[in-house]
């Protein structure tokens, strides 16, 4: 095993670092402040080969493995946690759902358009009333004749306003029955199909969420994907690939935090000192060294597994979990070092310890990951 | 066309600059390494020059093993291959003979560079490499457009610019604003792995000259804040302290 970035890893993090230290580091806390999604940032992206990671270059893809993919998130997470949100949901939600399930047909169509970034990706599972419960979700479809007809509201979706495609997994069976959710493709100008309100958050707020309303929205059997009845199922391994995004996004903010600490540990001086000679705070930091270098393991495990095919439920929560708790101690911690300064705008750390807290919540709930890890080790 | 680049090895900008074994060495530990900045801005443009005339673009690197992550880096920008000279560059023109060596083996219009590296900064080897194959070099080249078989370039002079026109071949060191640095993308980056990089053995030639010891610049002192009423201390502090005026 090698415990080493590789050669793509490191360009990939120089040309993103690049990339980010023009184009999103000076703008990113006015962004941040007026709530804006940087769309243009995302065709770049596009131009880069950022949007369609995990898609084989025969779909317009990149055609990388999960390794190099990590890096893409963990890289842009750092610089702005949001954008490196939005990533992630593009990549390993939407495009993933299609790549995983979708026909040749299927492929053709829609991979090369959100692998280059021409269009966004939405993903929707999440109901007003059903979150960590979604299989209990009330959003139906109806066949008539050749078409399926969407009912209901999916909200706290990624990409629900400006996204211009989206996967939404709605009931076509019976509640309570796991094989009684199917999900579709749903292209945005189709009739019936709307946005909803845009959520105002505390965190993550480059990265757009709102609702997506369907009434009467008349769709094509041809946008089925997989078969009917497999929905839900087919959304739970997608959410197996998406835990190891969510991982990964938490890894670049949880360096984040740590670097900046780190740095501004041995700047800052009182009591004619630097505050790094205080073990106060040197033992915060050699943990956070420490939990860092776990969660990289864990990641790069369910990173391993799910390259080479293997199960990766129990890895990939396992990983997610123990990073995202690390994001958010860690911006914690962070702006316990920086003191008053960190409390403003002034320093990045501010902007971690608000969008941190997304990583526990998003993609399953902590409880919800140990809810999937007890299941898996009880077998 | 058929470009040649040659790129330094360089360490990144924002380095903490440290010395070990008795300030003989530079102290590699956790600094990390670039295509030289004045080289990335001579590959820019030839990559821009590709785009516009066809042709092919050789990077070329005379530095030992570590460096092809440097030479990888100018491969996913956009180069076709690469040369590395397995040797340390000891001095310019150590260097320059190993460039010229590489040059003569391939029928190059161009030879782009750096107008200096950014470590030792000795802005010497392009006219070196010039001589060598009897070919005019031009530094700091600031602007290059090729038309057929003549080039029009802006160099910067003393207190000026100047605009001439070349025939090809001839050696160029280069700086902004000839190109925008290019980011590779990830296509590249895939692509990179695949592409030809060549390790060939170094030509004799003499090294002249020898480090002996490196030497930091002093310490930035402390800064003295002077009241703005107190123009008389200030006056007297720059001429009896500082000396300056
Ligand atoms: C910024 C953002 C972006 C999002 N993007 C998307 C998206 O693109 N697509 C999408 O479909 N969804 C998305 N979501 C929704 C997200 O997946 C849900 O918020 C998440 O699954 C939690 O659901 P909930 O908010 O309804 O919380 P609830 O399920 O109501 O949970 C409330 C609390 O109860 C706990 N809880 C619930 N059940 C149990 C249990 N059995 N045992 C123990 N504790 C339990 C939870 O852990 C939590 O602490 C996004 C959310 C946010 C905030």
């Amino acid at each position: 095993m090698d415990f080493e970035l590789n050669e793509n890893q490191r360009l990939i993090a120089d040309m993103i670092k690049d990339f980010g230290e023009r184009e999103i580091a000076p703008f990113r806390n006015e962004w941040d402040d007026k709530q804006e999604f940087p769309v243009h940032i995302f065709k770049k992206f596009g131009e880069l080969g950022l949007m369609g990671v995990l898609v084989p270059q025969a779909y317009g893809g990149s055609g990388f493995t999960y390794d190099e993919y990590i890096t893409v998130v963990s890289e842009v997470a750092k610089l702005d946690p949001g954008i490196g949100l939005s990533v992630a949901a593009h990549n390993s939600l939407c495009t993933g759902h299609i790549l995983q399930f979708g026909n040749e047909e299927q492929k053709q169509r829609w991979l090369p358009k959100l692998a280059t970034a021409e269009w966004i990706g939405a993903w929707g599972l999440t109901e007003p009333n059903t979150g960590s419960d979604a299989g209990n979700m009330k959003t139906t479809a109806r066949k008539d004749g050749n078409e399926w007809v969407i009912n209901g509201t999916k909200n706290w979706i990624t990409h629900g306003k400006s996204g211009d495609v989206a996967v939404v997994i709605v009931r076509t069976g019976e509640v309570g029955d796991s094989h009684g959710m199917t999900a579709f493709v749903v292209e945005r100008g189709t009739p019936g199909f709307k946005a909803g309100k845009k959520e105002d958050k505390l965190g993550m707020r480059t990265s757009e969420t709102a609702e997506m309303i369907f009434e009467d929205c008349r769709i094509p059997e041809t946008n089925m994907l997989g078969k009917e009845g497999e929905g839900f199922v087919q959304a739970m391994k997608v959410l197996d690939g998406g835990r190891i995004s969510i991982a990964a996004l938490s890894l670049g903010i949880a360096e984040g935090a740590f670097e900046a600490a780190l740095a501004y540990s041995q700047e800052r001086h009182q009591f004619n000192q630097p505050i790094f000679n205080f073990q106060g705070i040197s033992f915060k930091l050699a943990d956070m060294a420490t939990k860092l270098e776990c969660a990289k393991l864990l990641t790069y495990q369910a990173a391993h597994l799910k390259n080479n095919g293997k199960p990766v439920t129990k890895e990939s929560a396992m990983a997610k979990y123990y990073a995202s708790e690390c994001a958010v101690s860690f911006a914690n911690e962070a702006v316990q070092i920086f003191g008053g300064y960190g409390y403003t705008k002034d320093y990045p750390v501010e902007k971690y310890y608000r969008d941190s807290k997304l990583c526990t919540i998003g993609e399953g709930t902590s409880e919800i990951q140990k809810l999937v890890i007890s299941r898996q080790i009880l077998r | 066309m058929n470009i040649l680049v040659c790129i330094t090895h360089v360490p990144d900008t924002t380095s903490r600059i440290a010395f070990t074994n008795d300030n003989t060495e530079f102290d590699k530990n956790g600094v990390q390494f670039i295509i030289g900045p004045y080289d990335d801005y001579a590959l820019a443009r030839a990559v821009e020059l590709k785009e516009q005339h066809g042709g092919k673009i050789t990077v070329l690197n005379v530095g030992e093993a570590e460096t092809e992550p440097t030479i990888r880096k100018a491969l996913a920008i956009g180069a076709d291959e690469a040369v590395r000279v397995n040797a340390f560059p000891s001095d310019s023109f150590f260097v320059a003979n190993q460039i010229a060596a590489v040059a003569k083996q391939g029928e190059y219009d161009l030879i782009l560079m750096g107008r200096e590296s950014i470590d030792f900064n000795g802005g010497m080897v392009h006219g070196m490499v010039g001589e060598l194959l009897g070919l005019p070099s031009f530094s700091p080249v600031m602007q290059l457009d090729v038309e057929g078989t003549t080039a029009k370039i802006t160099r910067e002079i003393e207190g000026g610019k100047e605009k001439l026109e070349v025939s090809l071949p001839f050696v160029a060191g280069c700086q902004e604003p000839i190109a925008e640095w290019k980011i590779p993308n990830m296509r590249g980056i895939m692509s990179a792995r695949t592409k030809p990089l060549n390790v060939v053995e170094p030509t004799d030639a003499t090294v002249h000259s020898q480090l002996s010891k490196y030497e930091l610049p002093p310490a930035k002192g402390a800064v003295k804040m002077i009241d703005a009423d107190n123009v008389e201390e200030l006056v007297d502090l720059l001429k009896n302290e500082a000396k300056v005026i």
